[in-house]
């Protein structure tokens, strides 16, 4: 007797629950026509929660300064993705299907975009990326782009770099082998480099970690062993703080470079007391590149006042008010046309810089070069692309 | 393989194989007396480095004092976990407890990303006990020679305790037969809570020691060593505290040679410690210093 009760009591409570969802569901569809979503699917927990946090940072303060398109208001839904390939693909999942988004923008980090790139296709929805350099996040879908260069561009920077201003003759390369960003930078880096000093035999080591490692010192023995002129690191600040603090306590003085990953707050910390510590970025408060840098900055020091103005924040307004430009020449909402107009962006003016979009959906962009100095990241140069 | 690198090789040897061993003997130490799997046992390594990182930038409190609150706090939060999460179930099936403890594990992971946010934290290193050490071509930092002595005082004072106390005595008597040993007037609980408050007390030196030698501290940062030290523990012969000291070394000892003389293989140290691991227990099912228990039905 007393299960029955329980059963219908159970059933009653299922109904009304059901009967509930029903009807939110019905408000939110009448309210969906009124706004357009952007959905947002960044790393906010997991080993890239700091560059995740910085760019939605960038896209939230262009959503506050630009809160609508069209004459309809703009909705951010933002996804955390756990810096985890799985869960950027649930991700981008759940913005697609269940919160129906016309545009998405994200992810930082180059193997999380390449996770949510393909069902993002598969739906029809355009995805601008940040700051993810692998060319491989834009190549052969025809619904990714990006603000950021690409690593091509990136590594071959740093390669000429370490030869023509550092004067480096060998190198040695630590690479994180479950990053496709870095096992691709160090790629091009390896080649540039080689080409440059024209000796095949310039890269006179080659380590691995995995993301997540903290011990390096056997890697790095092994590298103070063959005495290279400068070392090549590109991978997660997390890891990379802790590599280039353990390679000084070695003893190990070459300087070391890096790619455009390194600008977090994380990073410095641990390295602000070394010297040599080069990476190649997007962009620098000291050199604003057109109207819209100076627009952003002042913003987000007003928007943020204890924090620096960074490279990731940039890129993250940029993808943002690319995508509502994109949104206003389509004249509509629908992904499709988001996507054409996105495929045909020329002289864009981001806070980035001038942003021209190629074949492939990628942003043809001057490097800024850092260093370390004084305990801060300091402009070093620029390079343009030929 | 010069000298140089040879001496340089085994100086991180040490400085990681020692670190491993100090969190595995916690693991063994709760096994050994509970037959219990404490899984939260990794966490209690963050919550005693976060503890101690307040300690020091919040409150501006000395680096030692800070370093006693954090292993008294740990200390207690074990036996409270004790109390809330595993006495309940100590007669329930084993595995009921294991997935409790699974549980604590993620709730205390989770419970840290949400209380103070998933972005890793810097942690101070106190100059007095952290400085470089250079012989010839050979550097590396004095917690490779400090964490190792650590380690040893640990191991002795609690090999001490087990084998020569009342307690210890208590202990193994409780480990040996539970009923019986709560038939012979050994208070029982009382027997657990100070296992917890041992095992808790080493997982927060651990988690400081840890700290300070990869001095990059979030909420998840328990979940590699505590993985790693395990391992450690179930090959030296999980419940054998000389075992998981033997276990922590050799893990330490072979990833960082591993890398010295295949550097190529650098990726693979990770699964290299689950081969080594599978191999030992192929061959020595119990562990390398593991007893074979036989339970009396």
């Amino acid at each position: 007797m007393l299960r029955k009760k329980y059963f219908t009591i159970i059933s009653l409570l299922l109904v009304a629950a059901l009967v509930l969802a029903g009807c939110g569901g019905a408000e939110k569809q009448d309210a969906a026509s009124d706004v357009i979503k952007i959905g947002v699917y960044e790393p906010l927990t997991g080993t890239n929660a700091a560059g995740g946090e910085m760019t939605v940072e960038g896209i939230k303060l262009a959503n506050q300064l630009f809160p609508e398109v069209n004459g309809k208001k703009v909705e951010l839904v933002v996804v955390d993705n756990k810096s985890e390939k799985q869960e950027a693909a649930n991700a981008v999942e759940r913005l697609v299907s269940k919160d129906k988004v016309n545009v998405i923008i994200g992810s930082y980090g180059s193997s999380l975009s390449m996770a949510g790139g393909p069902i993002a296709m598969d739906a029809g929805i355009p995805v601008i990326g940040c700051s993810p350099t692998n060319p491989a996040v834009t190549l052969g879908n025809d619904y990714y782009f990006r603000v950021c260069f690409i690593d091509p561009f990136q590594g071959t920077v740093m390669a000429n770099y370490a030869v023509e201003k550092l004067g480096a003759k060998t190198a040695a390369i630590v690479q994180d082998v479950q990053q496709d960003y870095s096992v691709g930078l160090n790629n091009y880096f390896e080649k540039a480099f080689k080409q440059q000093t024209g000796n095949e035999n310039a890269i006179v080591a080659k380590v691995n970690y995995n993301t997540g490692d903290k011990d390096f010192s056997s890697q790095l023995t092994t590298i103070k062993a063959k005495n290279p002129d400068v070392i090549f690191a590109p991978g997660n600040f997390l890891e990379c703080g802790i590599l280039v603090e353990k390679a000084r306590e070695l003893g190990i003085t070459c300087p070391i470079l890096g790619g455009d990953t390194w600008e977090a707050e994380e990073f410095l910390s641990r390295v602000k007391n070394t010297t040599g510590v080069y990476f190649s970025t997007h962009f620098d408060s000291t050199q604003p590149v057109t109207e819209m840098s100076k627009k952003f900055m002042d913003e987000y020091k007003k928007a943020y006042p204890e924090k620096q103005v960074n490279a990731f924040g940039a890129l993250g307004f940029d993808a943002y008010i690319l995508a509502l430009d994109a949104i206003q020449k389509a004249g509509s909402a629908d992904p499709k046309a988001i996507r054409d107009a996105l495929a045909n962006v020329k002289d864009f003016q981001g806070a980035t810089g001038i942003i021209t979009l190629d074949t492939n959906g990628d942003a043809t962009k001057t490097a800024i070069i850092k260093k370390v100095a004084d305990g801060k990241f300091a402009y070093e140069g620029k390079v343009d692309p030929k | 393989m010069t000298l140089e690198v040879f001496l340089q090789n085994l100086a991180n040897g040490i400085s990681l194989g020692s670190l491993y061993a100090l969190i595995a003997i916690g693991y063994t130490m709760v096994y050994g007396i509970l037959r219990l799997i404490n899984f939260a046992h990794a966490d209690l390594l963050m919550v005693a480095a976060y503890v101690s990182f307040y300690g020091i930038m919040v409150f501006a409190l000395p680096w030692w004092l800070s370093f006693l609150i954090a292993i008294v706090f740990t200390a207690l939060l074990g036996v409270s976990i004790e109390k809330i999460a595993y006495r309940p179930l100590r007669s329930a099936p084993r595995i009921s407890v294991l997935i409790s403890a699974i549980g604590v594990s993620f709730l205390l992971e989770n419970l840290g990303i949400v209380a103070i946010g998933a972005r890793p934290k810097s942690f101070p290193r106190p100059e007095e006990m952290v400085w470089n050490i250079k012989i010839g071509d050979v550097s590396f930092l004095s917690l490779t020679v400090i964490i190792p002595v650590v380690t040893m005082v640990l191991l002795v004072a609690v090999t001490y305790m087990v084998n020569k106390t009342k307690t210890g005595t208590a202990m193994r008597a409780v480990s040996r037969d539970f009923e019986t040993a709560s038939l012979m007037a050994i208070d029982v609980n009382k027997v657990v809570s100070t296992t917890f408050v041992v095992g808790s007390s080493l997982a927060a030196v651990g988690g400081i020691m840890w700290s300070l030698q990869y001095p990059q501290i979030d909420p998840l940062m328990g979940v590699f060593p505590g993985l790693k030290c395990f391992i450690a523990a179930v090959m030296g012969g999980i419940g054998s505290i000389p075992g998981a000291m033997l276990g922590g070394f050799i893990l330490g000892m072979g990833e960082v040679f591993l890398v010295a003389f295949m550097p190529e293989l650098s990726g693979y140290r990770d699964a290299f410690a689950f081969v080594i691991l599978i191999f030992i227990l192929l061959f020595k099912p119990t562990g390398i210093l593991g007893e074979n228990v036989v339970e009396k039905v």
